[in-house]
């Protein structure tokens, strides 16, 4: 039921979004003085830049990223100031604790589904040690003792067994992302659900869920259009699939 | 007595200078890398840095694609009882909340300084929001610039708090704009700065970024195996994360640098390379704001969904020199009709107010005999113009020493009362 009402907002945003795309203003034929350095004669034929990301949506994407940044200014960011006045300190830090034990859960899925028994165990052991001396995940006793923390998701198991990362996709409300991890997400998506609902009860469903959320973006510090240049977008997008070639790799 | 104390000081400080400890002594790994975590000065983790935004120009209307660029940002640290106030200005295409700005403001902080720190006029969001022309890289108008930034947010926050004393600093182009602020402060005096640091200025502004646009040929194959270069870099980075434990931490670049045995053309090229990554951004909104059609053809709107790919690449194939040449000098050129346009270019420099910089007894410098954007024999400007009030360190590159213990508290005693007076 909650997990229909995401879906179906989710889609009804992209549908808005795709609209809105169809209906933009159609570039209209003019004749543009030369300017200084142009393409023609600085850059050679067939270049291929190694910034470069597949990303047939661009135009869709733009939008989306666009779409995020309102959402973060008018809606995100100031439930998550809201959150950082109301909880003191340690409360979000249990909080934060206790939804990466949930995250930790997820890697234990995964190593299993990648056969890696080195992060398997690692993230068995976290999970063990602190839903039980770390009193249900809120207190992050595993790191106090240096254990390790590997990190692995159903878009890195597909990656770990070859399949590529596909388009680049934005995803509304959460970001960058491509079409193999936005298609991750599902399968996390519904073991965590499972966890969920069998932890709490269903009128909590819906809570920890936008909790789990505001906890997210309290801990990510990136601000949507801050580092004032026009090349963000692209730089974002070279970033994120770099970072995941290299978490596939790790 | 005053007197007295400064020889002291000065004395010691060149004893420190002889034993200098900073571990780095390769003046390309030392820019890239900075300084090893156990060698940083020990400051708060955490401090009251806030983002603030403000309306410089009101009326001014920008085009679609740089439509989230009309309010600048900066960061303010403010303390709750009287006390003395510096003003830190970014490097070369750095924010307010750069690594080195936020690294500053720490240290300014702990010592007690309300501090407020604004980005570089060659970030993007100075260049849109800050910039009257947003043709930057010029002494006298980037300093006009910065002061009327500086004065709006002191009118902020005068009412808000108690200010004993105005400070400046900033490092390499931030020092050398925080000079033309200092003497153009001697002209308006709204804030008659008690101290002035510079740390690693460049001289010439154009000597400089001749240098670090050179750097980008040590690329092995030249600029045009920059791809080829680039893939490798990450795989190397990659190799190293993975073996890594936890996430990318404040050494990972020193155990990639001891991990991947790279040669000194390897680091020149990812200065030159970063370096350009930084100026093709500033460079853009250059060319959207003042709509001059250097890349972008001139009358020619874009809107905020529009695909930069194309501008990107090739500004990234472009110098900052190009800029100066092809883009500064011709749009410029009006207001100077008796100067050419090497006279103008080699005039952004401080050897044009070297006579206020000798004769200012407020002004120090911070600088590094092994700087990598200085020209040879270009560090005894310091030397001759500034005497004893320019400490050179032997080693630390451009600014890979700034988070080094010793500098740290070089920077701030030379505020609080430290320092040759």
């Amino acid at each position: 039921m909650i997990r229909q009402t995401v879906l179906r907002t989710s889609f009804l945003a992209l549908a808005l979004l795709l609209a809105a795309c169809s209906s933009g203003p159609q570039p209209q034929p003019q004749t543009f003085q030369e300017p200084v350095f142009t393409t023609e004669r600085i850059v050679p034929e067939g270049f291929e830049p190694a910034s470069g990301v597949y990303d047939p949506w661009e135009g869709m994407n733009r939008r989306i990223y666009n779409f995020n940044y309102h959402f973060d200014q008018w809606v995100f960011l100031p439930v998550v100031r809201g959150y950082k006045t109301v909880m003191p300190q340690f409360a979000r830090t249990g909080v934060h604790n206790f939804f990466n034990n949930f995250r930790d859960l997820r890697t234990m899925v995964n190593s299993i589904l990648q056969l890696a028994p080195a992060k398997f165990f690692q993230s068995t052991g976290r999970v063990l040690v602190n839903s039980t001396v770390g009193v249900l995940g809120l207190v992050d006793v595993a790191t106090k003792l240096d254990f390790p923390r590997p990190q692995e998701d159903f878009g890195q198991t597909l990656g770990h067994w070859g399949v590529g990362q596909g388009p680049y996709l934005v995803i509304p409300f959460m970001g960058p992302s491509n079409l193999r991890d936005g298609f991750g997400l599902l399968p996390d998506y519904y073991v965590q659900s499972l966890v969920r609902e069998e932890v709490f009860s269903d009128s909590l469903q819906i809570p920890v869920m936008l909790l789990d959320s505001v906890d997210t973006r309290a801990n990510v510090p990136f601000r949507y259009y801050e580092t004032g240049s026009a090349f963000e977008y692209q730089m974002v997008r070279w970033l994120y699939s770099t970072k995941r070639k290299l978490d596939v790799a790790k | 007595m005053a007197c007295w104390c400064g020889w002291l000081l000065s004395t010691a400080a060149f004893a420190t200078v002889e034993n200098y400890g900073y571990p780095i002594t390769d003046r390309f790994v030392a820019t890239v890398v900075g300084t090893p975590v156990e060698y940083e000065a020990d400051l708060p983790k955490s401090i009251p840095f806030k983002k603030r935004r403000i309306d410089i120009f009101p009326d001014r209307t920008l085009p679609d694609v740089l439509w989230y660029g009309h309010e600048l940002i900066y960061s303010e640290a403010l303390q709750k009882h009287k006390a003395p106030l510096i003003f830190l200005i970014a490097g070369t295409g750095a924010a307010h909340n750069g690594g080195k700005n936020t690294n500053m403001a720490r240290a300014f902080y702990q010592a007690g300084f309300h501090v407020v720190s604004i980005s570089s006029p060659t970030y993007p969001n100075f260049v849109t929001a800050a910039s009257k022309t947003g043709v930057v890289g010029h002494a006298e108008k980037d300093a006009q610039d910065l002061y009327r930034v500086m004065e709006m947010i002191w009118a902020r926050l005068d009412e808000k708090i108690d200010v004993s004393g105005f400070n400046v600093t900033g490092y390499s182009l931030g020092g050398f704009n925080a000079a033309f602020v200092s003497k153009l402060d001697e002209e308006r005096k709204v804030f008659n700065f008690e101290r002035v640091l510079l740390i690693n200025p460049p001289v010439s502004i154009y000597n400089s970024i001749s240098l670090l646009d050179r750097m980008i040929e040590n690329i092995p194959g030249g600029p045009d195996n920059f791809e080829k270069f680039f893939k490798e870099l990450v795989e190397g980075f990659s190799k190293i994360y993975k073996e890594q434990d936890d996430a990318i931490g404040g050494d990972f670049l020193y155990k990639a640098y001891k991990a991947m045995d790279l040669q000194d053309e390897q680091f020149a090229a990812l200065i030159g390379t970063s370096f350009r990554l930084s100026s093709g951004s500033l460079v853009f909104a250059s060319d959207v704001v003042s709509d001059f059609g250097y890349v972008k053809p001139k009358g020619l709107v874009l809107d905020r969904y529009a695909d930069l790919t194309e501008y990107q690449i090739l500004v990234h194939r472009l110098g900052f020199t190009d800029y100066y040449h092809e883009f500064f000098y011709p749009y410029y050129r009006e207001e100077y009709p008796d100067k050419s346009r090497d006279e103008f270019i080699s005039a952004i420099s401080l050897t044009k107010i070297a006579d206020y910089l000798r004769n200012s007894e407020k002004i120090m410098v911070m600088h590094n005999a092994d700087d990598i954007i200085l020209e040879p024999g270009e560090i005894d400007f310091f030397r001759d113009v500034f005497g004893d009030r320019a400490t050179i360190y032997p080693h630390g590159g451009h600014c890979g020493n700034m988070n080094y213990k010793d500098n740290v508290a070089h920077m701030v005693n030379t505020f609080t009362g430290g320092g040759a007076r």
